[in-house]
């Protein structure tokens, strides 16, 4: 479904009046693939390419070199409208549920925000488009009786529900999750995974799991990949990468990971 | 106590607002400064009926009359014609107040524009939109409304663009800024994945979130304005008599002080009222709205 081939991403130097900065090598060589309905997870620190890698795939960004290709499309080669319709299908949740939402929206607004935008491809009209938005609070566990309030009425649990909500209204294959739990408190950490879980079983959907916390990848994820430094260092089933890791990298990883890991979403 | 079930169905964005204002009225000086704009926007809209001698705005004169210091008849006295001079004052306030007004509008709306082209474009448009506006702001606006009155005539509308076209660059400056600020959010770079057009980004999840900054500065700017019109009055290439205008009454009244004071200090007293309670109410409006500003 997503195919992502020797992606590899260089800020250029700048030379300027008052110092140079050096060019950076976000991403280097990056191959990867992810299949129709699987949960895959990418982990990494902080600063090793994660969000540079979904920038590229969500076209925000333009890789230096290599292509990405979304079933079977190369995304360099669309049309600019061909580009448009393909963005209902890729959809992402933000890590920061509190800077995700314009604070001047009502959740209404929000989440029919997409469905207006793609309105050529989805052919919904007004009242179809708001309740679609309030059967999409339903179903992430909000209510209609949400649809008018704005952001700053809700915590951030609930505004993560209403990302995710944003995220479905287009009615996407691939969703995006970067790092969607890690500014959440650990309790409301387990909920949203549970309900991320199951909207992946209800609507079919494939995922692309951004962490930096093994435990989380461990219990969404069926294969995983290992980015350190903008290259990938490790990937494969997740439960295979986690008995029989390969790489130093993985191995290192692993031995720093607190030792009730994997419990943490209280399954 | 408060009723709880009536709190927690009032909506918080109405309750955020109920906050502002409370925090507003905290202020004595942000209080002093409404209540005079409120008194200045009344004689706007009501000063030409009010006015105790409406044949004395119109032009008329009673030479019989002239020079009378302040009394009942003539509260603020009368002038070299014998023209009440209250009358005048009054009646000059919506021309100061609109030309004010319409100096400030004109500058946000040319500012926005240009600044948010710049700001949300970046690269060499950005360039070229700065560097212009910067030229602007090198000319003094007193010398480009002399030259634009000497090229088009003197003039209520002249005067005005001639002020706006120096006001703009201001309003540039920071709405660049403050667009520079936003793009970066997340909800923007949320917006431009689910396919959103740049020009929806910008009106629909950009300039909605930097309208207080530009409010604040616009209630800041109507007494520099309102002052720059009267200004230009002053030197003689604003409003011209005998339509009453407060710059123009202080231009004419400055020959016969200091023996009939009154025909000067009152006009003089009225500008001061619109320019304090203007920048109070922007002050105010500033801790309210921007509170990063807040000293």
């Amino acid at each position: 479904m997503l195919e992502i081939e020797n992606v590899s991403r260089v800020f250029a130097a700048r030379k300027g009046m008052f110092g140079s900065t050096p060019g950076v090598r976000a991403l280097h060589e990056v191959s990867l693939s992810v299949r129709k309905g699987e949960s895959f997870g990418l982990v990494g620190e902080s600063g090793s390419g994660k969000t540079t890698l979904t920038r590229q795939i969500l076209r925000l960004d333009t890789p230096t070199s290599g292509r990405i290709l979304f079933e079977g499309e190369d995304m360099a080669r669309l049309s600019p409208a061909a580009l448009r319709a393909l963005r209902a299908k890729v959809q992402i949740v933000f890590q920061d549920p509190y800077a995700s939402l314009n604070p001047r929206m009502s959740v209404h607004d929000i989440v029919t925000e997409p469905m207006l935008i793609h309105r050529a491809t989805l052919g919904l009209n007004r009242q179809q488009r708001t309740d679609r938005a309030a059967e999409l609070l339903e179903l992430v566990g909000l209510g209609p009786q949400h649809l008018y309030r704005h952001p700053h009425e809700f915590s951030g649990g609930q505004r993560q529900r209403i990302c995710i909500a944003r995220a479905l209204a287009p009615g996407p294959s691939l969703v995006l999750l970067d790092e969607p739990t890690s500014a959440l408190d650990v309790s409301v950490q387990a909920q949203v995974l549970n309900l991320l879980i199951e909207l992946q079983q209800r609507l079919g959907l494939t995922y692309f799991f951004i962490s930096h916390d093994l435990g989380v990848i461990r219990y969404i994820c069926d294969r995983v990949a290992l980015i350190y430094r903008g290259e990938i260092k490790e990937q494969g089933e997740t439960q295979r990468l986690f008995d029989a890791p390969e790489s130093d990298y993985t191995r290192s990883l692993l031995a720093a990971m607190p030792p009730d890991v994997g419990r943490v979403a209280g399954r | 106590m408060t009723d709880v079930s009536q709190d927690s169905r009032r909506s918080a964005r109405a309750e955020a607002s109920r906050r502002a204002f409370y925090r507003f009225r905290q202020s004595r000086l942000s209080m002093v400064g409404a209540t005079m704009v409120a008194v200045v926007l009344f004689f706007t809209l009501f000063g030409n009926l009010l006015a105790p001698y409406p044949e004395h705005v119109r032009g008329g004169l009673n030479t019989a009359e002239r020079f009378q210091a302040p009394s009942l008849a003539h509260p603020f006295g009368t002038n070299e014609l014998g023209q009440d001079v209250l009358s005048l004052v009054m009646a000059g306030t919506p021309v100061s107040v609109a030309a004010g007004f319409a100096v400030v509008l004109i500058g946000t709306v040319l500012g926005v524009v240009v600044g948010a082209l710049a700001g949300f474009n970046g690269g060499w448009i950005d360039d070229v939109l700065m560097r212009f506006s910067d030229l602007m702001l090198t000319i003094p606006s007193l010398i480009l409304a002399m030259a634009v009155a000497a090229a088009l005539g003197p003039g209520f509308v002249n005067m005005i663009i001639a002020i706006a076209l120096s006001w703009w660059p201001g309003y540039a400056r920071l709405v660049r800024g403050e667009v520079l600020q936003a793009r970066e959010e997340v909800y923007v770079a949320a917006a431009r994945a689910i396919g959103a057009s740049p020009a929806r980004v910008l009106f629909r999840h950009i300039l909605p979130n930097i309208v207080s900054p530009i409010i604040v500065k616009m209630s800041l700017d109507m007494g520099f304005a309102i002052l720059t019109v009267a200004a230009l009055g002053f030197i003689g290439i604003g409003v011209r008599p005998p339509t009453p205008e407060w710059g123009t009454l202080l231009s004419i009244a400055r020959n016969y002080m200091p023996d009939f004071w009154w025909t000067a200090v009152f006009p003089g007293l009225a500008m001061f009222l619109a320019v304090f309670g203007f920048n109070l109410l922007g002050d105010g409006l500033r801790d309210v709205l921007d509170p990063r500003a807040r000293r």
